[in-house]
């Protein structure tokens, strides 16, 4: 494929998943109309959903999930000495996302809970960026493709990568949806990374916020809005632990 | 400007008219608040009964039938050799009824801004000159005051003004569109009583405000209160969520993106409307941010709501709906902020 009448440089990709639902490979692997075109931009080395070569010369590497097992950090960091740019798809990577949750447990509890007396191996959950020096990270529950495939477009011409830095809210009032906080409801909005198009908010479901926050979000001003709503503070708390991705602000 | 009176049950004959002909939006209920009261928007309405006229004011404004929050300025194709560049600005005309006499205004200001300016946008006055816009009084909210700004009454800037004098509209005509389309209707020339009845129902909804900024030297209090301490204490709640942007009349700030679709064959620019509260307004290439800081970036919008830009003559550009102080969930208002600073020395 030519740009203006040049060969643009593919770049040479490996997809790996760590413990995650998949859910954002596959996004990697939806919207039919474009995939031929997205993956005609890459040289698809190791890409366990798309193909069954399994190369280990990719420049860059996409990582999917956390870090829940002490031999996934083996296998990461050996994925990080080869790779040249290494790329956290997700919240579960970027964040921790949703199996975070069980850190705030005894893990024999939780293993209990889950498997009852079946023994399985796992540990507290980190994010990728507890282990490995991550390049750039794409949030996301999942990913969205159009967002990634802007990015892919922007790295094959050297153009610069820009994910929104600004709120959910944007968005939000953009499709001229009604706010669901006007409704009653919490929503996490406010202090989270536009890019999704404000999905939940568009059908009427608060943000979860799954993007992670928004740069120089207000945390102490959402809060006490909420709180003045009548919201609880354990109801407040508890939605910004889901994803893991504001722990830095609740503990 | 001619001025005539026409009966409720013939101005509905009037507006379904106008629907049967025309993509028209009007006043739609679209949901209910926590506490009972209605959230209404512009949106696409099939007949009169759709509507709901007697609504109070819509939470967002009219504006982005004029710039939509997200607008292809142009499309590019670079498929053979070479590339095309394709401009389109055409809009099919369309009616919006129901526009409070503010919104109109806020209408005016932009188009001596977007059209009045050194580059006039062909995109805004293709949108504004094929909209037929029915305007329409309303008793004020508690929390309006487009009356403390001189906004509460319009004299231009739509086709057809109603008056709500009882059971009759007093109309009020300003283009020969609008005098043409009334011809399939009955229509009469005011008598003695219902000009009476307009004056009356001025008077009416003029002291029917309650809420009052005070506005007259406002500019030089916003020069000399521009390191107030009153600045932080509105920035500290500041979510920096652009809503009160988004939302406003007036508001026309838009930053261009720059897409280039995934076949590498073809590409988009688009207009996208942004906002001076959010926090990479002010970044420059580099990284550089001119306003780091939560208040200043309040600060700004307030300063060019009140004491104006020199793109729009050094005028404000509020015209007082309370949109943004309603819709901002940290409850930061221009009432609330302007007596702040009026109480500083
Ligand atoms: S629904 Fe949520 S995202 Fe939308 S405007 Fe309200 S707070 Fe913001
Ligand atoms: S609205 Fe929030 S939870 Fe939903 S997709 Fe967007 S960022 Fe994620
Ligand atoms: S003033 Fe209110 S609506 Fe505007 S950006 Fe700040 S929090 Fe959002
Ligand atoms: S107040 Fe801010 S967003 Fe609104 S027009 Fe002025 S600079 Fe732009
Ligand atoms: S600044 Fe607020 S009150 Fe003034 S025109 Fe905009 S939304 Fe209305």
């Amino acid at each position: 494929m030519k740009y203006l009448g040049i060969d643009p440089q593919k770049v040479r990709v490996g997809v790996f998943d760590f413990t995650g639902c998949e859910g954002c490979e596959l996004q990697l692997a939806n919207k039919e109309d474009s995939l031929l075109d997205f993956l005609s931009l890459l040289e698809v080395v190791n890409f366990r959903e798309v193909s069954s070569d399994r190369g280990d010369d990719y420049d860059v590497a996409l990582i999917e999930g956390n870090i829940s097992r002490a031999d996934e950090i083996d296998r990461l960091k050996d994925i990080r000495a080869k790779a040249k740019v290494l790329v956290a798809i997700g919240s579960c990577a970027c964040f921790g996302g949703v199996n975070q949750q069980k850190n705030r447990f005894e893990l024999d509890d939780v293993v209990k809970e889950v498997y009852g007396d079946h023994k399985v191996e796992t540990d507290k959950v980190k994010r990728i960026a507890d282990v490995v020096k991550v390049d750039l990270e794409i949030p996301g529950c999942p990913v969205s493709k159009e967002e990634v495939e802007r990015i892919v477009v922007n790295v094959v011409l050297g153009a610069e990568i820009k994910i929104p830095k600004y709120p959910v809210c944007v968005e939000c009032k953009q499709k001229v949806n009604t706010c669901v906080v006007d409704l009653g409801q919490i929503c996490l909005g406010p202090v989270t990374r536009a890019g999704c198009d404000a999905v939940c908010p568009s059908g009427k479901v608060g943000c979860l916020g799954c993007r992670g926050p928004a740069e120089d979000a207000n945390f102490e001003s959402l809060k006490q809005i909420l709180m003045d709503k009548g919201h609880s503070d354990s109801a407040i708390v508890e939605r910004l632990r889901f994803y893991g991705a504001f722990n830095g602000t609740v503990g | 400007m001619i001025h005539k009176v026409i009966t409720k049950n013939e101005f509905k004959k009037f507006v379904d008219g106008l629907i049967e002909e025309n993509q028209t939006f009007g006043p739609k209920q679209v949901d209910k608040r926590a506490d009972g009261s209605g959230i209404y928007q512009f949106k696409e309405v099939n007949s009169y009964d759709d509507m709901d006229l007697d609504y109070t004011v819509t939470y967002s404004s009219v504006k982005n039938f004029f710039l939509p929050f997200r607008e292809e300025l142009s499309s590019f194709d670079f498929s053979d050799k070479g590339w095309d560049q394709t401009v389109e600005y055409r809009v099919n005309p369309r009616v919006i009824i129901g526009v409070r006499p503010c919104d109109i205004n806020a209408l005016n200001i932009l188009d001596k801004i977007l059209i009045g300016g050194a580059y006039p946008s062909p995109y805004y006055m293709a949108r504004r000159t094929n909209t037929f816009l029915v305007g329409m009084d309303h008793e004020p909210l508690d929390d309006c005051f487009c009356e403390s700004l001189g906004h509460d009454t319009v004299h231009r800037g739509f086709n057809l003004f109603c008056t709500d004098i009882g059971d009759k509209y007093y109309l009020t005509i300003s283009s020969s569109k609008a005098f043409g389309f009334l011809k399939n209707v009955k229509v009469a020339d005011p008598v003695n009583g219902d000009s009476v009845k307009f004056h009356e129902r001025r008077k009416y909804l003029r002291d029917s405000f309650k809420t009052k900024v005070e506005v007259a030297g406002l500019p030089s209090v916003l020069d000399i209160e521009f390191k107030s301490p009153v600045w932080k204490k509105w920035g500290d709640k500041c979510l920096n969520c652009g809503t009160c942007a988004m939302v406003c009349p007036t508001c026309y700030c838009y930053g261009i993106e720059e897409t280039i679709d995934v076949n590498l064959k073809s590409s988009r620019k688009e207009r996208v409307q942004y906002s001076c509260n959010l926090v990479d307004f002010a970044e420059v290439a580099g990284g550089h941010n001119f306003r780091p800081l939560k208040e200043d970036r309040l600060k700004y919008r307030f300063y060019h709501h009140y004491r104006g830009f020199a793109q729009n003559a050094d005028d404000p550009i509020c015209v007082g709906c309370n949109r943004c102080g309603r819709a901002c969930l940290a409850r930061i208002n221009p009432k609330d902020v302007i007596s702040d600073l009026q109480m500083e020395d």
